[in-house]
């Protein structure tokens, strides 16, 4: 039999790379099932690959701290014959005892569905069915058993289809009743709606975030905008919208403050060399987002360019693994859905997120007197374990200070 | 309120009709003089004339035309086929005209007709005068077939169907006419066509059937609750269209539902809610749906032995609701 290949694994949608930080076994060493074999880290998570069976580490094939692409064959297994085990003439219980196994393993679709909602382990419950099934009912007097406080056992019926009163007031009660309205329209959930709930969950269990949010006054900007905006869509054939002017002020800014183009990596802080900003575009049911490569070194057109070419793609879903990776900082332009006011999640493992909320005319004072100003509110999401309110503060504030000064006579498109 | 029979509720909605609305009238086969062979139109010619109460020639085709051209013209017929098996003749006028109809001219018009037949077995009528019909129509839009199972349900159900802007086929099940008693009121109300009715309420098992299947699980029911197996009984009354939000919550009730009806097996009418409930309420699903039906050979033979074979009975549903709760 030939030896099994352990493989690098995908960790992740995007991920195409990964190191080993450490073998665990040894050449030569007996594993269990399930077993680690080494560690290994990804740039987006560090995981313990686990032994697909159970037998003897035969050879390694890559080194520690070597970065591999997914795929490729990290070591040989030599597997324990597991046919040889249970289907031996010798040993006749065990076909049957598989059979036994898989018929009460075998689950309808109440009886699963009942079980993740009430997050039941299956193993506990008793089938009371035909062949040692879990019946539905079995499931639904586990979930009142387990609900019921203590000392009341002895008043539940011995019958094992007449429920008695306190399960069926019960059973009116539980959210379940709620969720079994046909009304409803259920939606599985898949491809990139999975994706970002991954994503949303694991940013916000892992990074503690802290929020902030600074005022700027873009009066001079509006006006600089709306002065050249027709001009430009007739001379480059797309639109100039506000948005690039603030992802050049964001990576301007990042360049000074490069402690909030970082990421945090366990017992390290890798700040980033270079600026690339993802920018949320969303379609009718996903949200997509590419990245604008070293947007430091473009140009507001250079970047508006890029946001144009973003809107087509999401349309189609049309965007390359390679668009959607790399982005160290994400400015996330919520004003285009008229929010004021937003508290963005991380883009892990990035350090911090950049919400533009909507421009709006307000009075405000200046220099004692009251004027009608073009306000927008810059909202900042950070990772506390890599950035505190002082430097964050100052990095909104340049931010803010580089937005104010954008003006015809300052600032080049091109 | 008057315990009457099945065929008395019907005859009562009939006459309350046609006191009530002058536009109703009644043909079909013997429905005259003779007032029916099974006595559904028993009275109606000494009140209402030859007139409104019409003795037809033996063609089915002319009886359905007839009243379907009569309907077109704003009256409200009541036409008889003397048994569910002679409606053949007629199917392309109920197809091609009355279901039609309104499609085909935008809604300009509409045609009021109610054909109504007695149709199943259990009376050793053998082939010709046994069968259930309703899985021909049960896949024709503009149609709709009521099969009502209690007395209280064919008075409001048929008041209903004569008074309904389309062509409604109302079957009666022959054995049920004089078998089956209930309370019935005197006055007049209706019920709606499309909605099915909970017969019973349970916990254990689902059974879903319509018109004598009702009582034969009604009794089946019984026999189980004894044991500790609860049964949640969905009558269907209209079987075409179904009403399917009905047909999905009674299955999500026990997860195990068993699916009653005296036509053959593969095409009937069940087979619909089977597939409704497939793909509406999967994962509300304790076990495989089981159709219960009649075997897939004509209905019906004549030998009694064989007959009863053939025939639904609460025996089967018991057997089948036992080892449904079982599973």
């Amino acid at each position: 039999m030939s030896p099994e290949e352990i493989k690098m694994p995908q960790l992740g949608e995007s991920v195409t790379e990964g190191t080993v930080v450490k073998w665990l076994v040894e050449e030569g060493e007996k594993v269990e099932k399930y077993q680690p074999l080494a560690e290994i880290m990804t740039d987006k998570v560090t995981a313990e690959i686990p032994s697909t069976s159970e037998g003897m580490v035969k050879k390694i094939l890559v080194p520690e701290d070597e970065t591999v692409p997914v795929g490729t064959v990290l070591c040989l297994l030599e597997r324990i014959d597991e046919r040889k085990k249970t289907i031996s003439p010798q040993e006749p219980a065990a076909g049957e005892e598989r059979n036994g196994k898989t018929k009460k393993a075998r689950y309808s679709p109440a009886v699963l569905k009942l079980s993740r909602e009430y997050g039941i382990d299956l193993n506990e419950v008793k089938g009371t069915g035909a062949g040692g099934r879990i019946t539905r009912k079995d499931v639904l007097n586990f979930i009142v058993e387990k609900r019921k406080p203590a000392g009341t056992e002895g008043k539940r019926s011995d019958s094992g289809f007449i429920p008695d009163k306190a399960e069926k007031e019960g059973k009116k009660v539980r959210p379940f009743a709620a969720a079994q309205n046909r009304e409803d329209t259920v939606i599985p959930v898949t491809g990139i709606r999975k994706a970002i709930a991954e994503n949303m969950v694991r940013s916000y269990a892992e990074i503690p975030h802290a929020w902030m949010m600074v005022e700027a006054d873009v009066t001079e900007l509006v006006a600089f905008r709306n002065s050249v905006k027709e001009e430009f869509i007739a001379k480059e054939g797309f639109n100039l919208t506000y948005f690039p002017f603030f992802i050049k002020a964001v990576a301007q800014a990042l360049k000074e403050f490069p402690q909030l183009n970082s990421t945090w990596y366990g017992n390290e802080i890798i700040q980033k060399k270079e600026i690339n900003i993802s920018v949320a575009v969303a379609s009718e049911d996903a949200l997509y987002v590419p990245v604008i490569k070293r947007a430091d070194e473009k140009t507001i057109k250079g970047i508006a360019k890029e946001l144009a070419d973003f809107a087509i793609k999401a349309k189609d879903g049309a965007f390359s693994v390679e668009e959607m990776q790399g982005g160290t900082f994400t400015v996330n332009n919520t004003g285009t859905f008229g929010s004021v006011l937003s508290r963005g999640i991380i883009n892990y493992p990035q350090a911090a997120i950049l919400q533009v909320e909507k421009i709006t005319k307000r009075p405000v004072v200046i220099n004692g007197m009251i004027a009608i100003r073009d306000i927008v509110h810059l909202c900042l999401s950070i990772d506390h374990r890599i950035l505190d309110g002082l430097i964050s503060g100052r990095f909104l504030q340049r931010v803010k200070e580089i937005l104010e000064n954008m003006r015809a006579d300052k600032t080049n498109l091109y | 309120m008057a315990v009457i029979s099945y065929i008395e509720a019907v005859k009562m909605a009939i006459r309350e009709e046609m006191e009530r609305d002058p536009r109703v009238f009644v043909l079909g086969e013997d429905v005259g003089r003779k007032g029916g062979v099974f006595k559904a139109t028993e009275g109606l010619y000494e009140t209402f004339g030859e007139d409104r109460v019409i003795d037809a020639p033996l063609a089915e085709s002319a009886i359905a035309g007839v009243a379907i051209g009569a309907a077109l013209y704003g009256m409200r017929p009541v036409a008889e086929m003397q048994f569910a098996d002679f409606i053949f003749p007629a199917v392309n006028q109920i197809l091609s005209e009355a279901a039609r109809i309104r499609y085909r001219s935008n809604n300009d018009w509409t045609c009021p007709v109610v054909i109504r037949a007695p149709y199943g077995g259990g009376v050793h009528g053998a082939l010709y005068h046994s069968q259930s019909v309703e899985a021909v129509f049960a896949n024709q839009p503009g149609l709709k077939i009521v099969m009502p199972s209690t007395p209280y349900d064919v008075k409001g159900l048929l008041k209903a169907a004569i008074r309904d802007e389309d062509p409604v086929l109302f079957f009666e099940h022959k054995k049920a006419y004089r078998l089956i008693k209930g309370e019935v009121p005197d006055d007049d109300y209706i019920l709606p066509i499309g909605k099915a009715d909970v017969k019973r309420e349970g916990e254990d098992v689902t059974v879903i059937t319509y018109g004598l299947c009702v009582h034969l699980a009604l009794e089946a029911a019984k026999r189980v609750e004894k044991d500790g197996i609860s049964v949640h009984l969905l009558d269907l009354r209209t079987v075409y269209p179904l009403d399917k939000k009905a047909v999905v919550d009674a299955a999500a009730k026990t997860g195990k539902v068993l699916l009653v009806t005296e036509d053959n097996k593969e095409g009937s009418v069940m087979s619909e809610v089977a597939a409704v409930i497939a793909e509406h309420g999967l994962f509300e699903l304790d076990a495989p749906i089981w159709r219960l039906a009649g075997p897939d050979v004509p209905a019906m033979p004549f030998a009694p032995p064989m007959e009863k074979y053939f025939m639904m009975s609460a025996d089967k549903i018991e057997k089948a609701i036992r080892d449904l709760a079982e599973f």
